[in-house]
Protein backbone atom coordinates (compact mmCIF):
# COMPACT_ATOMS: atom_id res chain seq x y z
CA UNK A 1 0.00 0.00 0.00
CA UNK A 2 1.27 3.44 -0.86
CA UNK A 3 1.94 5.85 1.96
CA UNK A 4 -0.69 8.29 0.72
CA UNK A 5 -3.34 5.57 0.69
CA UNK A 6 -2.41 4.58 4.19
CA UNK A 7 -2.74 8.15 5.38
CA UNK A 8 -6.13 8.45 3.75
CA UNK A 9 -7.28 5.26 5.40
CA UNK A 10 -6.25 6.57 8.82
CA UNK A 11 -8.03 9.86 8.09
CA UNK A 12 -11.25 8.07 7.15
CA UNK A 13 -10.93 5.93 10.26
CA UNK A 14 -10.64 8.99 12.45
CA UNK A 15 -13.60 10.73 10.86
CA UNK A 16 -15.77 7.63 11.06
CA UNK A 17 -14.80 7.18 14.71
CA UNK A 18 -15.70 10.82 15.42
CA UNK A 19 -18.98 10.50 13.54
CA UNK A 20 -19.97 7.44 15.55
CA UNK A 21 -19.29 9.28 18.80
CA UNK A 22 -21.45 12.20 17.64
CA UNK A 23 -24.27 10.04 16.33
CA UNK A 24 -24.41 7.46 19.12
CA UNK A 25 -26.50 9.48 21.63
CA UNK A 26 -28.97 10.41 18.89
CA UNK A 27 -29.40 6.86 17.65
CA UNK A 28 -29.67 5.58 21.16
CA UNK A 29 -32.66 7.83 21.91
CA UNK A 30 -34.11 7.10 18.48
CA UNK A 31 -34.03 3.35 19.23
CA UNK A 32 -35.48 4.06 22.64
CA UNK A 33 -38.32 6.12 21.14
CA UNK A 34 -39.09 3.48 18.52
CA UNK A 35 -39.20 0.65 21.05
CA UNK A 36 -42.32 -1.19 22.09
CA UNK A 37 -44.29 0.85 24.65
CA UNK A 38 -43.93 -0.48 28.17
CA UNK A 39 -41.12 -2.82 27.19
CA UNK A 40 -38.25 -3.04 29.65
CA UNK A 41 -35.44 -1.29 27.94
CA UNK A 42 -31.84 -1.18 28.90
CA UNK A 43 -29.00 0.49 27.07
CA UNK A 44 -28.07 -2.46 24.92
CA UNK A 45 -31.49 -3.74 23.95
CA UNK A 46 -31.88 -3.99 20.21
CA UNK A 47 -35.40 -3.02 19.22
CA UNK A 48 -37.63 -5.95 18.28
CA UNK A 49 -39.72 -3.89 15.93
CA UNK A 50 -40.63 -0.34 15.05
CA UNK A 51 -43.41 1.21 17.11
CA UNK A 52 -44.59 4.76 16.70
CA UNK A 53 -46.78 4.67 19.81
CA UNK A 54 -44.30 6.68 21.88
CA UNK A 55 -44.28 9.44 19.27
CA UNK A 56 -48.08 9.62 19.25
CA UNK A 57 -48.21 9.61 23.03
CA UNK A 58 -45.64 12.42 23.32
CA UNK A 59 -47.50 14.43 20.68
CA UNK A 60 -50.84 14.26 22.49
CA UNK A 61 -49.76 14.08 26.18
CA UNK A 62 -46.99 16.61 25.93
CA UNK A 63 -49.00 19.08 23.90
CA UNK A 64 -46.27 19.27 21.27
CA UNK A 65 -48.55 20.26 18.43
CA UNK A 66 -49.22 23.52 20.32
CA UNK A 67 -45.58 23.90 21.34
CA UNK A 68 -44.27 23.61 17.77
CA UNK A 69 -46.87 26.16 16.73
CA UNK A 70 -45.78 28.59 19.49
CA UNK A 71 -42.17 28.21 18.48
CA UNK A 72 -43.04 28.86 14.85
CA UNK A 73 -44.84 32.11 15.72
CA UNK A 74 -41.90 33.33 17.79
CA UNK A 75 -39.38 32.35 15.10
CA UNK A 76 -41.33 34.13 12.35
CA UNK A 77 -41.62 37.29 14.44
CA UNK A 78 -37.98 37.38 15.48
CA UNK A 79 -36.45 36.49 12.12
CA UNK A 80 -38.58 38.82 9.98
CA UNK A 81 -38.34 41.91 12.20
CA UNK A 82 -34.64 41.39 12.91
CA UNK A 83 -33.78 41.17 9.23
CA UNK A 84 -36.01 44.12 8.28
CA UNK A 85 -34.31 46.31 10.90
CA UNK A 86 -30.77 45.07 10.32
CA UNK A 87 -30.61 45.53 6.55
CA UNK A 88 -31.00 49.33 6.55
CA UNK A 89 -28.69 49.65 9.57
CA UNK A 90 -25.95 47.52 7.99
CA UNK A 91 -26.37 49.47 4.74
CA UNK A 92 -26.00 52.79 6.56
CA UNK A 93 -22.91 51.61 8.44
CA UNK A 94 -21.18 50.38 5.30
CA UNK A 95 -22.31 52.60 2.44
CA UNK A 96 -23.62 55.89 3.87
CA UNK A 97 -21.69 58.56 5.69
CA UNK A 98 -22.53 58.60 9.36
CA UNK A 99 -20.82 60.67 11.99
CA UNK A 100 -19.84 58.60 14.99
CA UNK A 101 -20.25 55.35 13.08
CA UNK A 102 -17.41 53.59 14.86
CA UNK A 103 -18.51 54.28 18.44
CA UNK A 104 -22.07 53.29 17.51
CA UNK A 105 -20.80 50.08 15.96
CA UNK A 106 -18.62 49.39 18.99
CA UNK A 107 -21.72 49.77 21.15
CA UNK A 108 -23.36 47.00 19.11
CA UNK A 109 -20.34 44.73 19.61
CA UNK A 110 -21.06 44.60 23.35
CA UNK A 111 -24.26 42.76 22.46
CA UNK A 112 -22.29 40.03 20.70
CA UNK A 113 -20.66 38.67 23.84
CA UNK A 114 -23.11 39.81 26.50
CA UNK A 115 -24.49 36.88 28.49
CA UNK A 116 -28.26 36.68 28.46
CA UNK A 117 -28.22 36.02 32.18
CA UNK A 118 -27.42 39.65 32.91
CA UNK A 119 -30.55 40.90 31.12
CA UNK A 120 -33.34 38.52 32.06
CA UNK A 121 -34.21 40.02 35.44
CA UNK A 122 -35.12 43.55 34.26
CA UNK A 123 -36.63 42.11 31.07
CA UNK A 124 -38.98 40.01 33.17
CA UNK A 125 -40.05 42.90 35.38
CA UNK A 126 -40.52 45.32 32.46
CA UNK A 127 -42.58 42.81 30.52
CA UNK A 128 -44.75 42.28 33.58
CA UNK A 129 -45.13 46.01 34.07
CA UNK A 130 -46.48 46.40 30.54
CA UNK A 131 -48.66 43.30 30.79
CA UNK A 132 -46.63 41.50 28.15
CA UNK A 133 -45.49 38.53 30.23
CA UNK A 134 -46.95 35.26 29.01
CA UNK A 135 -47.44 36.74 25.55
CA UNK A 136 -45.38 35.89 22.51
CA UNK A 137 -44.13 39.49 22.50
CA UNK A 138 -42.20 38.82 25.70
CA UNK A 139 -40.15 36.32 23.72
CA UNK A 140 -40.08 38.08 20.36
CA UNK A 141 -39.03 41.60 21.39
CA UNK A 142 -35.99 40.72 23.54
CA UNK A 143 -34.75 38.19 21.00
CA UNK A 144 -34.88 40.81 18.26
CA UNK A 145 -32.65 42.98 20.44
CA UNK A 146 -30.28 40.07 20.99
CA UNK A 147 -30.18 39.09 17.32
CA UNK A 148 -29.58 42.56 15.93
CA UNK A 149 -25.84 42.90 16.74
CA UNK A 150 -24.89 39.68 14.94
CA UNK A 151 -27.23 40.43 12.03
CA UNK A 152 -25.84 43.92 11.42
CA UNK A 153 -22.33 42.54 11.74
CA UNK A 154 -23.05 39.78 9.26
CA UNK A 155 -24.89 41.96 6.71
CA UNK A 156 -22.36 44.77 6.92
CA UNK A 157 -19.55 42.48 5.84
CA UNK A 158 -21.74 41.22 3.00
CA UNK A 159 -22.35 44.78 1.80
CA UNK A 160 -18.60 45.39 2.01
CA UNK A 161 -17.92 42.66 -0.53
CA UNK A 162 -20.02 44.40 -3.20
CA UNK A 163 -17.85 46.54 -5.48
CA UNK A 164 -18.38 50.27 -4.96
CA UNK A 165 -18.66 50.84 -8.71
CA UNK A 166 -22.10 49.22 -8.74
CA UNK A 167 -23.77 51.71 -6.46
CA UNK A 168 -21.74 54.64 -7.79
CA UNK A 169 -23.03 54.09 -11.29
CA UNK A 170 -26.60 54.10 -10.03
CA UNK A 171 -25.97 57.19 -7.94
CA UNK A 172 -24.73 59.06 -11.02
CA UNK A 173 -27.99 58.20 -12.72
CA UNK A 174 -29.77 59.94 -9.86
CA UNK A 175 -31.09 56.89 -8.02
CA UNK A 176 -31.98 57.52 -4.40
CA UNK A 177 -30.26 55.78 -1.51
CA UNK A 178 -33.28 53.61 -0.83
CA UNK A 179 -33.59 52.60 -4.49
CA UNK A 180 -29.91 51.68 -4.59
CA UNK A 181 -30.37 49.51 -1.51
CA UNK A 182 -33.47 47.72 -2.75
CA UNK A 183 -32.86 47.45 -6.48
CA UNK A 184 -29.08 47.05 -6.68
CA UNK A 185 -27.54 45.93 -3.40
CA UNK A 186 -30.15 43.57 -1.96
CA UNK A 187 -30.16 41.16 -4.92
CA UNK A 188 -26.38 40.89 -4.52
CA UNK A 189 -26.53 39.73 -0.91
CA UNK A 190 -29.47 37.33 -1.21
CA UNK A 191 -27.34 34.28 -0.25
CA UNK A 192 -26.02 36.08 2.84
CA UNK A 193 -29.58 36.94 3.89
CA UNK A 194 -30.67 33.32 3.45
CA UNK A 195 -27.79 32.10 5.61
CA UNK A 196 -28.65 34.68 8.25
CA UNK A 197 -32.28 33.57 8.17
CA UNK A 198 -31.27 29.96 8.78
CA UNK A 199 -28.99 30.88 11.70
CA UNK A 200 -31.59 33.14 13.34
CA UNK A 201 -34.23 30.43 12.90
CA UNK A 202 -32.02 27.91 14.68
CA UNK A 203 -31.02 30.20 17.56
CA UNK A 204 -34.57 31.38 18.15
CA UNK A 205 -36.01 27.86 17.92
CA UNK A 206 -33.54 26.58 20.52
CA UNK A 207 -33.85 29.49 22.97
CA UNK A 208 -34.80 28.25 26.41
CA UNK A 209 -34.04 30.52 29.37
CA UNK A 210 -36.20 33.43 28.20
CA UNK A 211 -39.20 31.16 27.62
CA UNK A 212 -38.67 29.49 31.00
CA UNK A 213 -39.00 32.84 32.74
CA UNK A 214 -41.65 34.57 30.66
CA UNK A 215 -44.18 31.88 29.84
CA UNK A 216 -46.47 30.55 32.55
CA UNK A 217 -49.40 29.25 30.50
CA UNK A 218 -48.82 25.61 29.45
CA UNK A 219 -50.47 26.11 26.07
CA UNK A 220 -48.04 28.90 25.14
CA UNK A 221 -44.82 27.02 25.87
CA UNK A 222 -42.25 26.91 23.11
CA UNK A 223 -40.91 23.56 21.95
CA UNK A 224 -37.78 23.34 24.16
CA UNK A 225 -39.76 24.61 27.16
CA UNK A 226 -42.55 22.07 26.66
CA UNK A 227 -39.89 19.40 26.34
CA UNK A 228 -38.23 20.38 29.62
CA UNK A 229 -41.56 20.29 31.50
CA UNK A 230 -42.43 16.99 29.92
CA UNK A 231 -39.05 15.49 30.78
CA UNK A 232 -39.27 16.90 34.30
CA UNK A 233 -42.69 15.39 34.97
CA UNK A 234 -41.74 12.05 33.56
CA UNK A 235 -38.33 11.91 35.13
CA UNK A 236 -39.25 8.71 36.90
CA UNK A 237 -41.65 7.62 34.21
CA UNK A 238 -41.15 6.29 30.74
CA UNK A 239 -37.86 7.44 29.20
CA UNK A 240 -39.04 6.19 25.80
CA UNK A 241 -41.81 8.80 25.59
CA UNK A 242 -39.40 11.54 26.66
CA UNK A 243 -37.03 10.39 23.92
CA UNK A 244 -39.82 10.61 21.36
CA UNK A 245 -40.68 14.12 22.58
CA UNK A 246 -37.05 15.19 22.19
CA UNK A 247 -37.11 13.98 18.60
CA UNK A 248 -40.27 15.99 17.88
CA UNK A 249 -38.53 19.14 19.12
CA UNK A 250 -35.33 18.46 17.18
CA UNK A 251 -37.10 17.51 13.96
CA UNK A 252 -37.85 20.95 12.43
CA UNK A 253 -34.26 22.16 12.83
CA UNK A 254 -32.98 18.79 11.65
CA UNK A 255 -35.06 18.94 8.46
CA UNK A 256 -33.84 22.43 7.62
CA UNK A 257 -30.29 21.30 8.44
CA UNK A 258 -30.44 18.36 6.05
CA UNK A 259 -31.33 20.66 3.16
CA UNK A 260 -29.22 23.67 4.06
CA UNK A 261 -26.34 22.20 6.07
CA UNK A 262 -23.70 24.05 4.09
CA UNK A 263 -25.29 27.34 5.12
CA UNK A 264 -25.40 26.36 8.78
CA UNK A 265 -21.75 25.36 8.82
CA UNK A 266 -20.30 28.14 6.71
CA UNK A 267 -22.54 30.62 8.50
CA UNK A 268 -21.43 29.62 11.96
CA UNK A 269 -17.77 29.10 11.13
CA UNK A 270 -17.35 32.38 9.26
CA UNK A 271 -19.85 34.09 11.56
CA UNK A 272 -17.86 33.48 14.72
CA UNK A 273 -14.63 34.23 12.86
CA UNK A 274 -15.87 37.65 11.91
CA UNK B 1 -37.78 56.87 5.90
CA UNK B 2 -37.53 59.22 3.01
CA UNK B 3 -34.18 59.37 1.26
CA UNK B 4 -35.41 61.99 -1.18
CA UNK B 5 -35.16 64.81 1.32
CA UNK B 6 -33.64 68.16 0.49
CA UNK B 7 -29.87 68.08 0.31
CA UNK B 8 -29.26 70.01 3.51
CA UNK B 9 -30.51 67.24 5.77
CA UNK B 10 -29.02 64.52 3.64
CA UNK B 11 -26.66 63.30 6.30
CA UNK B 12 -29.22 63.40 9.06
CA UNK B 13 -31.53 61.19 7.06
CA UNK B 14 -28.82 58.54 7.12
CA UNK B 15 -29.48 58.06 10.81
CA UNK B 16 -33.02 57.00 10.04
CA UNK B 17 -31.61 53.79 8.60
CA UNK B 18 -30.08 53.00 11.99
CA UNK B 19 -33.11 53.98 14.00
CA UNK B 20 -35.29 50.83 14.03
CA UNK B 21 -32.38 48.54 14.91
CA UNK B 22 -31.13 50.84 17.65
CA UNK B 23 -34.58 51.25 19.19
CA UNK B 24 -34.72 47.48 19.74
CA UNK B 25 -31.12 47.35 20.87
CA UNK B 26 -31.52 50.17 23.39
CA UNK B 27 -34.89 49.03 24.76
CA UNK B 28 -34.11 45.33 25.09
CA UNK B 29 -30.32 45.20 25.62
CA UNK B 30 -28.78 48.44 26.82
CA UNK B 31 -31.61 49.51 29.10
CA UNK B 32 -31.94 46.10 30.85
CA UNK B 33 -28.16 45.95 31.19
CA UNK B 34 -28.03 49.31 32.97
CA UNK B 35 -31.01 48.29 35.10
CA UNK B 36 -29.22 45.11 36.18
CA UNK B 37 -26.15 47.12 37.14
CA UNK B 38 -28.29 49.51 39.21
CA UNK B 39 -30.27 46.72 40.89
CA UNK B 40 -27.02 44.95 41.77
CA UNK B 41 -26.30 47.76 44.26
CA UNK B 42 -29.67 47.36 45.96
CA UNK B 43 -31.63 44.94 48.04
CA UNK B 44 -34.89 44.05 46.35
CA UNK B 45 -37.39 41.22 46.67
CA UNK B 46 -39.12 41.94 43.37
CA UNK B 47 -41.87 44.08 44.88
CA UNK B 48 -41.79 47.47 46.56
CA UNK B 49 -38.86 49.86 46.67
CA UNK B 50 -35.24 48.98 46.02
CA UNK B 51 -32.99 49.73 48.99
CA UNK B 52 -29.52 51.00 48.16
CA UNK B 53 -26.87 48.82 49.81
CA UNK B 54 -23.76 49.74 47.85
CA UNK B 55 -21.31 46.91 47.36
CA UNK B 56 -22.99 44.69 49.95
CA UNK B 57 -24.26 42.11 47.42
CA UNK B 58 -20.83 41.77 45.86
CA UNK B 59 -19.16 41.31 49.23
CA UNK B 60 -21.71 38.67 50.18
CA UNK B 61 -21.20 36.84 46.89
CA UNK B 62 -17.46 36.68 47.35
CA UNK B 63 -17.76 35.37 50.90
CA UNK B 64 -20.50 32.84 50.05
CA UNK B 65 -18.79 29.49 49.63
CA UNK B 66 -21.59 28.11 47.46
CA UNK B 67 -21.11 30.95 44.99
CA UNK B 68 -17.32 30.86 44.90
CA UNK B 69 -17.46 27.11 44.35
CA UNK B 70 -19.96 27.63 41.50
CA UNK B 71 -17.37 29.88 39.83
CA UNK B 72 -14.80 27.16 40.39
CA UNK B 73 -17.15 24.69 38.67
CA UNK B 74 -17.31 27.02 35.69
CA UNK B 75 -13.53 27.00 35.38
CA UNK B 76 -13.51 23.20 35.55
CA UNK B 77 -16.12 23.18 32.79
CA UNK B 78 -13.85 25.39 30.66
CA UNK B 79 -11.35 22.51 30.63
CA UNK B 80 -14.02 20.22 29.20
CA UNK B 81 -15.78 22.71 26.90
CA UNK B 82 -12.71 24.49 25.65
CA UNK B 83 -9.35 22.83 26.19
CA UNK B 84 -10.27 19.24 25.35
CA UNK B 85 -12.11 20.10 22.12
CA UNK B 86 -9.33 22.46 21.04
CA UNK B 87 -6.63 19.86 21.68
CA UNK B 88 -8.63 17.19 19.83
CA UNK B 89 -9.31 19.60 16.96
CA UNK B 90 -5.67 20.67 16.69
CA UNK B 91 -4.41 17.10 16.81
CA UNK B 92 -6.66 16.03 13.99
CA UNK B 93 -6.10 19.16 11.91
CA UNK B 94 -2.35 18.61 12.28
CA UNK B 95 -2.71 15.17 10.75
CA UNK B 96 -4.90 16.42 7.92
CA UNK B 97 -2.36 18.88 6.54
CA UNK B 98 -1.76 17.18 3.23
CA UNK B 99 -4.58 14.70 3.13
CA UNK B 100 -7.68 15.50 1.13
CA UNK B 101 -10.44 13.18 2.22
CA UNK B 102 -13.31 12.23 -0.06
CA UNK B 103 -16.74 12.57 1.51
CA UNK B 104 -15.54 15.34 3.79
CA UNK B 105 -18.89 17.11 3.34
CA UNK B 106 -20.73 14.21 4.98
CA UNK B 107 -18.29 13.96 7.88
CA UNK B 108 -18.55 17.70 8.38
CA UNK B 109 -22.35 17.62 8.41
CA UNK B 110 -22.32 14.88 11.06
CA UNK B 111 -19.61 16.39 13.23
CA UNK B 112 -21.42 19.70 13.25
CA UNK B 113 -24.74 18.21 14.34
CA UNK B 114 -24.49 18.90 18.11
CA UNK B 115 -24.13 22.62 17.33
CA UNK B 116 -27.55 23.01 15.76
CA UNK B 117 -29.74 21.19 18.24
CA UNK B 118 -31.35 22.57 21.37
CA UNK B 119 -29.29 21.91 24.48
CA UNK B 120 -32.49 20.56 26.02
CA UNK B 121 -32.60 17.84 23.36
CA UNK B 122 -28.88 17.15 23.81
CA UNK B 123 -29.34 17.00 27.58
CA UNK B 124 -32.20 14.51 27.32
CA UNK B 125 -30.18 12.25 25.02
CA UNK B 126 -27.30 12.28 27.50
CA UNK B 127 -29.57 11.79 30.50
CA UNK B 128 -30.48 8.48 28.90
CA UNK B 129 -26.83 7.58 28.23
CA UNK B 130 -25.96 8.26 31.88
CA UNK B 131 -29.19 6.78 33.32
CA UNK B 132 -28.95 3.95 35.90
CA UNK B 133 -30.11 1.48 33.22
CA UNK B 134 -28.79 3.48 30.28
CA UNK B 135 -26.25 2.47 27.64
CA UNK B 136 -23.16 3.46 29.64
CA UNK B 137 -24.00 1.29 32.63
CA UNK B 138 -25.21 -1.55 30.40
CA UNK B 139 -21.87 -1.39 28.64
CA UNK B 140 -19.94 -1.45 31.92
CA UNK B 141 -22.04 -4.37 33.20
CA UNK B 142 -21.44 -6.21 29.94
CA UNK B 143 -17.70 -6.08 30.56
CA UNK B 144 -18.20 -7.18 34.15
CA UNK B 145 -17.47 -3.73 35.55
CA UNK B 146 -20.64 -3.64 37.66
CA UNK B 147 -18.74 -1.95 40.49
CA UNK B 148 -18.14 1.15 38.42
CA UNK B 149 -21.66 1.61 37.08
CA UNK B 150 -23.81 4.12 38.91
CA UNK B 151 -26.32 6.96 38.39
CA UNK B 152 -23.68 9.23 36.92
CA UNK B 153 -25.62 12.50 37.03
CA UNK B 154 -26.71 11.83 40.60
CA UNK B 155 -23.19 11.24 41.87
CA UNK B 156 -21.47 13.90 43.97
CA UNK B 157 -18.08 12.87 42.60
CA UNK B 158 -18.90 12.37 38.93
CA UNK B 159 -21.82 14.64 38.00
CA UNK B 160 -19.63 17.64 37.11
CA UNK B 161 -17.31 15.50 35.00
CA UNK B 162 -20.30 13.84 33.34
CA UNK B 163 -21.75 17.23 32.38
CA UNK B 164 -18.30 18.40 31.26
CA UNK B 165 -17.96 15.45 28.91
CA UNK B 166 -21.26 16.42 27.28
CA UNK B 167 -19.64 19.80 26.60
CA UNK B 168 -16.62 18.12 25.04
CA UNK B 169 -18.96 16.08 22.87
CA UNK B 170 -20.88 19.22 21.78
CA UNK B 171 -17.73 21.14 20.90
CA UNK B 172 -15.15 18.77 19.45
CA UNK B 173 -16.73 18.57 16.00
CA UNK B 174 -16.90 22.33 15.76
CA UNK B 175 -13.22 22.84 16.61
CA UNK B 176 -12.23 20.06 14.20
CA UNK B 177 -14.11 21.67 11.31
CA UNK B 178 -12.80 25.11 12.17
CA UNK B 179 -9.16 23.98 12.37
CA UNK B 180 -9.25 21.73 9.31
CA UNK B 181 -10.64 24.66 7.29
CA UNK B 182 -7.90 26.84 8.79
CA UNK B 183 -5.09 24.42 7.93
CA UNK B 184 -6.13 24.50 4.29
CA UNK B 185 -5.54 28.25 4.24
CA UNK B 186 -1.92 27.96 5.39
CA UNK B 187 0.33 28.51 2.32
CA UNK B 188 1.83 25.24 1.03
CA UNK B 189 5.24 26.92 0.65
CA UNK B 190 5.56 27.08 4.43
CA UNK B 191 5.23 23.30 4.67
CA UNK B 192 7.63 22.79 1.75
CA UNK B 193 10.15 25.07 3.44
CA UNK B 194 9.82 23.15 6.68
CA UNK B 195 10.43 19.92 4.81
CA UNK B 196 13.57 21.33 3.16
CA UNK B 197 14.81 22.25 6.63
CA UNK B 198 14.33 18.62 7.57
CA UNK B 199 11.52 19.20 10.03
CA UNK B 200 9.73 16.12 11.32
CA UNK B 201 6.02 15.84 11.89
CA UNK B 202 6.24 17.38 15.35
CA UNK B 203 8.44 20.29 14.31
CA UNK B 204 6.13 20.89 11.36
CA UNK B 205 3.12 21.00 13.68
CA UNK B 206 4.67 23.39 16.18
CA UNK B 207 6.45 25.66 13.68
CA UNK B 208 3.94 25.85 10.85
CA UNK B 209 0.49 24.50 11.70
CA UNK B 210 0.10 25.93 15.20
CA UNK B 211 1.18 29.51 14.34
CA UNK B 212 -0.89 29.35 11.17
CA UNK B 213 -4.01 28.50 13.16
CA UNK B 214 -3.62 31.29 15.71
CA UNK B 215 -6.65 33.18 14.39
CA UNK B 216 -8.86 30.08 14.53
CA UNK B 217 -7.63 29.23 18.02
CA UNK B 218 -8.67 32.67 19.27
CA UNK B 219 -12.10 32.18 17.68
CA UNK B 220 -12.52 28.72 19.20
CA UNK B 221 -11.41 29.89 22.64
CA UNK B 222 -13.78 32.86 22.70
CA UNK B 223 -16.71 30.77 21.47
CA UNK B 224 -16.20 27.78 23.77
CA UNK B 225 -15.21 29.71 26.91
CA UNK B 226 -18.32 31.90 26.60
CA UNK B 227 -20.51 28.82 26.33
CA UNK B 228 -18.80 27.08 29.24
CA UNK B 229 -19.41 30.10 31.48
CA UNK B 230 -23.07 30.50 30.54
CA UNK B 231 -24.23 26.94 30.04
CA UNK B 232 -27.64 27.35 31.68
CA UNK B 233 -29.77 25.05 29.51
CA UNK B 234 -27.60 21.96 29.81
CA UNK B 235 -27.18 22.16 33.58
CA UNK B 236 -30.88 22.88 34.03
CA UNK B 237 -32.00 19.81 32.12
CA UNK B 238 -29.32 17.35 33.27
CA UNK B 239 -28.68 18.01 36.96
CA UNK B 240 -30.40 21.26 37.96
CA UNK B 241 -27.18 22.09 39.80
CA UNK B 242 -27.26 18.97 41.92
CA UNK B 243 -26.71 16.66 43.59
CA UNK B 244 -26.39 19.16 46.43
CA UNK B 245 -24.58 22.06 44.80
CA UNK B 246 -21.99 19.86 43.10
CA UNK B 247 -22.80 21.11 39.57
CA UNK B 248 -24.06 24.61 40.47
CA UNK B 249 -22.85 27.35 38.15
CA UNK B 250 -23.37 31.13 38.40
CA UNK B 251 -26.13 31.31 35.78
CA UNK B 252 -28.12 28.69 37.70
CA UNK B 253 -27.73 30.75 40.88
CA UNK B 254 -28.93 33.86 39.05
CA UNK B 255 -32.08 32.01 37.99
CA UNK B 256 -32.75 30.50 41.41
CA UNK B 257 -32.07 33.68 43.39
CA UNK B 258 -34.10 35.92 41.09
CA UNK B 259 -37.08 33.70 40.36
CA UNK B 260 -37.33 31.26 43.25
CA UNK B 261 -35.75 32.93 46.28
CA UNK B 262 -36.78 36.57 45.66
CA UNK B 263 -33.20 37.83 46.12
CA UNK B 264 -33.29 39.98 43.01
CA UNK B 265 -30.54 42.41 44.04
CA UNK B 266 -28.16 39.59 44.85
CA UNK B 267 -29.03 37.81 41.58
CA UNK B 268 -28.32 41.01 39.65
CA UNK B 269 -24.89 41.39 41.24
CA UNK B 270 -24.08 37.82 40.17
CA UNK B 271 -25.23 38.72 36.66
CA UNK B 272 -22.84 41.66 36.60
CA UNK B 273 -20.01 39.49 37.93
CA UNK B 274 -20.64 36.85 35.26
CA UNK B 275 -20.64 39.51 32.55
CA UNK B 276 -17.39 41.01 33.83
CA UNK B 277 -15.81 37.56 34.05
CA UNK B 278 -16.73 36.79 30.43
CA UNK B 279 -15.52 40.19 29.18
CA UNK B 280 -12.25 39.84 31.09
CA UNK B 281 -11.52 36.34 29.82
CA UNK B 282 -12.34 37.27 26.21
CA UNK B 283 -10.11 40.35 26.40
CA UNK B 284 -7.29 38.28 27.92
CA UNK B 285 -7.56 35.66 25.18
CA UNK B 286 -7.51 38.25 22.41
CA UNK B 287 -4.73 40.38 23.90
CA UNK B 288 -2.33 37.57 24.80
CA UNK B 289 -2.71 35.68 21.55
CA UNK B 290 -2.58 38.76 19.35
CA UNK B 291 0.61 40.14 20.84
CA UNK B 292 2.57 36.97 20.26
CA UNK B 293 1.92 37.23 16.56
Amino acid sequence: MKKVDQEKLIAHGLFIFGSIIVLYPFFSILFLALSEPGARISGFTIPTGVYFDNFLKAWTDGGFSLALWSSLIVVLGVVSITILCSIPAAYAFEKLSIKGASPLFALLLIGLVLPYESLIIPLYYSMRKFGLDSTYWSLILPQIGLSIPFSIFWLRSSFRSIPVSLSEAAMLEGASKLTILIKILLPQIKPAILTLTVLLFMWTWNEFLLALIMIQEPEMRTAPLALSYFAGNKRYGDPAITAAAAIWVALPVLIVYIFLQRRFISGMVTGVEK
Amino acid sequence: MNPLRPRKSRHNSNYLYLLPAFIFYILFILYPLSDTVYTSFTQWSGIGEKTWVGLENYKNNLSDKKITSSIKHSFILIIFYSFFPIIIGLGIAGMMVRIKVKGMAIYRAILFLPQILSMIVVGIAWRWIYAPKGPLNSGLDFFGLNDISRAWLGSFDFALIAVGLIGTWVMFGFTMILFIAGVQKIPKELYDAAKVDGAGAFAEFFNVTLPGLKGEIVVALVFTVTLALRNFDLIYITTGGGPGTSTMIPSMFIYKKAFQMNQVGSASSLGVMLTLLIFTLISLIIITLREKR
